[in-house]
């Protein structure tokens, strides 16, 4: 493949477009999907055909805005239809030249839209994620055949890290300095790993991404295999996300078929295939030593590092692991160059971050913004506020590993280092936003309970720790509590991140520690006064029978 | 090397074992293929019993042990066989907030059992899961197969209503 080729291919799609500009494309990603947008894909066909009009019908991934679905784009116009129903196709048929029905207008004009900034996302609900064409033709694969027949892999390596990009993962590990690390070091045989083990409840960025468009996951897979010099990679998907496995397969299968994977990609000396490796539902194998072990038939458990992956990973070979949304930056990266990307976001943290905004918010979905966006903006202006007249209480980011952030903080930027400050972490991008009917004593048992059942059982401060400290968290939510808990459960806290082997363990006390940080006083109500102001715990029914 | 120990023969004339046979001859009968081979024997069966965990071990020559630790390590796996029907409460972070945990306790109460069993007649199980990835739609259910978004109570027990025999 070379770029005229691939040229050629983006001009067939356009001509094709061209030739037919009327187009529906009806999200199919999860979300729309479970509401049923495929049924209202098959009635806009059958309406289409039936009418006879010239107008094009296709799925295409996540439009963002997934409270308002099922969401429907027309062509050329670009008006966004929301909430449609099966019952709707005529009448959006019949009004394809004329303004759509006001009921199922969805203005682009608000700020959950304007207020983004498209990296990732740029093709996520534009293009069918089925048709390798379509990727094509929005510049897909080009990052892959320039960097191949023009760039040498140090020159790669280079340009990812004047990009800034940093791990999306959650850890912020510096993406540039991982490939090289992986590159210098000697070995026949070097593995990429993508881990799309996306665990963190209340996070499905990765999803999104792998469902609305695969291709670029696999483009910047490829591109870093010749950047480090390995021949094999793996994506290790979780089993929960049968859409994106599917879409995956038929992504690899497309790329095999127009020789992008297989041997001598685009002539040259550089051979690479990618397998997917479905996961168990084991939280702890996002961590990448645990991960490694599932790939090769094991149960998940981590080792403690160093080695580190990069010299040391899958079958002992230097392996070079990113999450979904780091490797679904190169393509972009590399076509528009490190030093554009670095001048989004903040001094530190470069580029922009996906993020799934969901939880007690008015606009729940798929959003992308520069790094160092400040909260109160993603939460009150993209998510357009609390509904239902509640108030803001917390925002939680980083899954069991992150914390709750509260209502002072809501000025803060969004990146790496200051959700660290304020005892949070940035995590893989999962953003729950919630109001005064949460009790956060509540919310830190819930992770508390994630944790323990989590816990592989390897080490004994993670296994033993996070049992114990759940249980005084039981004895608080259920009345019967002694002050004397709370001081042992903050030793705990200190003990058990201070001495686990992994991440799962180090992280499992933050949501304890950060709602203790900044709601210190739901603790003593619910110790001494046996009261839950949310009224969401047991202890008020037993201070009611007590009294 | 020369292989001399033989691969154990398929334990019955069921054809679903001979798409077993071939996701662990595709991975050339390595290894690492346990866990690959499960997620295929747990598709086509449902869930895993001893006669193929068996099976499995011996054709990968993975100790059983090895096998039935991976087996009960992933959650995803299954050694029970499962309803007839089945109702998934997603109890992701999102979920739960908007009362999945009150949903939980309905579907308990009306069905009579806990979280991870199944009806003694057979006909539903009801299993957790940590997160669906559906939080937009928050409180989550899957409905055999089927996800189901925004579920409130009443259409929770109508949906269990439904399913009975």
């Amino acid at each position: 493949m070379t770029l005229d080729e691939l040229e050629q291919i983006a001009n067939e799609v356009q001509a094709a477009k061209e030739k037919s500009p009327r187009a529906l494309n009806v999200c199919v990603a999860a979300g729309c999907l479970s509401l049923h947008s495929d049924a209202i894909k098959s009635a806009l066909e059958k309406e289409v055909q039936r009418t006879g009009v010239n107008c094009r019908v296709a799925g295409t991934g996540c439009m963002g805005l997934c409270s308002l679905g099922p969401l429907v784009n027309r062509e050329p116009d670009g008006q966004l239809l929301k909430n449609v129903a099966e019952a709707d196709a005529a009448e959006i048929v019949e009004k394809l030249e004329s303004v759509p029905p006001e009921r199922l207008l969805c203005s682009r004009e608000q700020p959950f839209f304007q207020r983004q900034t498209a990296v990732v996302l740029e093709n996520s609900g534009r293009i069918n994620p089925e048709k390798i064409e379509e990727y094509i033709a929005a510049e897909g694969y080009q990052a892959l055949v320039r960097a191949l027949t023009e760039m040498a892999p140090a020159q790669i390596v280079q340009e990812v890290s004047k990009s800034g990009l940093r791990g999306r993962g959650g850890a912020g590990y510096p993406t540039g300095l991982k490939w090289g690390t992986v590159a210098k070091t000697i070995g026949t045989t070097k593995y990429v790993i993508c881990n799309a083990d996306e665990g963190d409840p209340g996070a499905f960025m990765d999803r999104s991404v792998l469902e609305s468009d695969p291709h670029r996951v696999l483009e910047g897979m490829i591109v870093a295999g010749y950047a480090v010099g390995a021949s094999q990679g793996y994506i290790y998907v979780r089993a929960e996300y049968p859409l994106a496995i599917k879409r995956l397969q038929a992504a690899i299968r497309d790329a095999r078929r127009l020789g992008f994977l297989g041997s001598q990609i685009c002539n040259a000396k550089f051979s690479f295939d990618i397998e997917i490796r479905i996961g168990g539902g084991a939280f702890v194998c996002g961590e990448e030593t645990a991960l490694i072990a599932s790939i090769e038939g094991r149960r998940g458990t981590p080792r403690p590092r160093p080695p580190f992956p990069a010299q040391s990973g899958l079958w002992q070979m230097p392996t070079l692991i990113n999450n979904v949304e780091s490797f679904a930056n190169i393509p972009t990266i590399l076509r528009r160059g490190g030093e554009w990307y670095a001048s989004l976001g903040t001094k530190k943290s470069k580029g922009t971050k996906v993020f799934a905004l969901c939880g007690k918010v008015r606009n729940v979905g798929l959003i992308e913004v520069p790094m160092g966006t400040p909260l109160r903006q993603i939460i009150f202006e993209i998510g357009g506020g609390i509904p239902d007249g509640h108030r803001f209480k917390a925002v939680q980011t980083g899954g069991p590993s992150g914390g709750c952030i509260p209502e002072q903080s809501l000025d803060l930027p969004v990146d790496y280092e200051s959700l660290k400050e304020v005892g949070s972490i940035m995590g893989s991008g999962g953003m729950i936003v919630m109001d005064d009917s949460a009790c956060m004593v509540n919310v830190a048992r819930y992770f508390m309970e994630f944790c323990m059942s989590e816990s592989c059982g390897k080490c004994i401060p993670c296994r033993a720790g996070t049992a114990q400290m759940f249980e005084l968290l039981t004895r608080m939510t259920s009345g019967t509590a002694t002050p004397q808990d709370l001081e042992l459960l903050e030793d705990l806290c200190d003990m058990v991140s201070s001495t686990s082997l992994c991440g799962l363990g180090q992280s499992a006390p933050n949501p304890v520690l950060s709602t203790l940080r900044y709601f210190r006083e739901e603790y003593t109500e619910h110790i001494v006064d046996k009261h839950c102001r949310a009224g969401v715990c047991e202890c008020n029914h037993l201070a009611e029978v007590s009294a | 090397m020369p292989i001399t120990s033989k691969r154990p023969s398929l334990p019955s004339s069921d054809k679903r074992w001979r798409i077993v046979a071939g996701t662990m001859r595709r991975h050339g009968f390595a290894r690492e293929a346990l866990i690959e081979t499960l997620h295929t024997v747990q598709e086509y069966f449902g869930y895993l019993d001893k006669p193929s965990l068996r099976f499995v071990a011996a054709s990968l020559r993975v100790p059983l042990s090895q096998a039935y630790g991976v087996a009960t390590f992933y959650h995803y796996f299954t050694l029970k066989p499962p309803g007839k029907h089945t109702c998934l409460v997603c109890l992701g972070t999102a979920c739960y907030i908007k009362g999945a945990g009150q949903l939980l306790a309905t579907a308990e109460a009306s069905l009579n059992v806990k979280a991870g069993e199944t009806t003694l007649d057979g006909n539903v199980s009801l299993v957790t899961a940590r997160c669906i990835g559906s939080c937009s739609m928050a409180p989550a259910f899957i409905f055999d197969g089927e996800t189901a978004g925004n579920v409130n109570e009443n259409a929770l027990r109508s949906k269990l209503a439904g399913w009975k025999n």
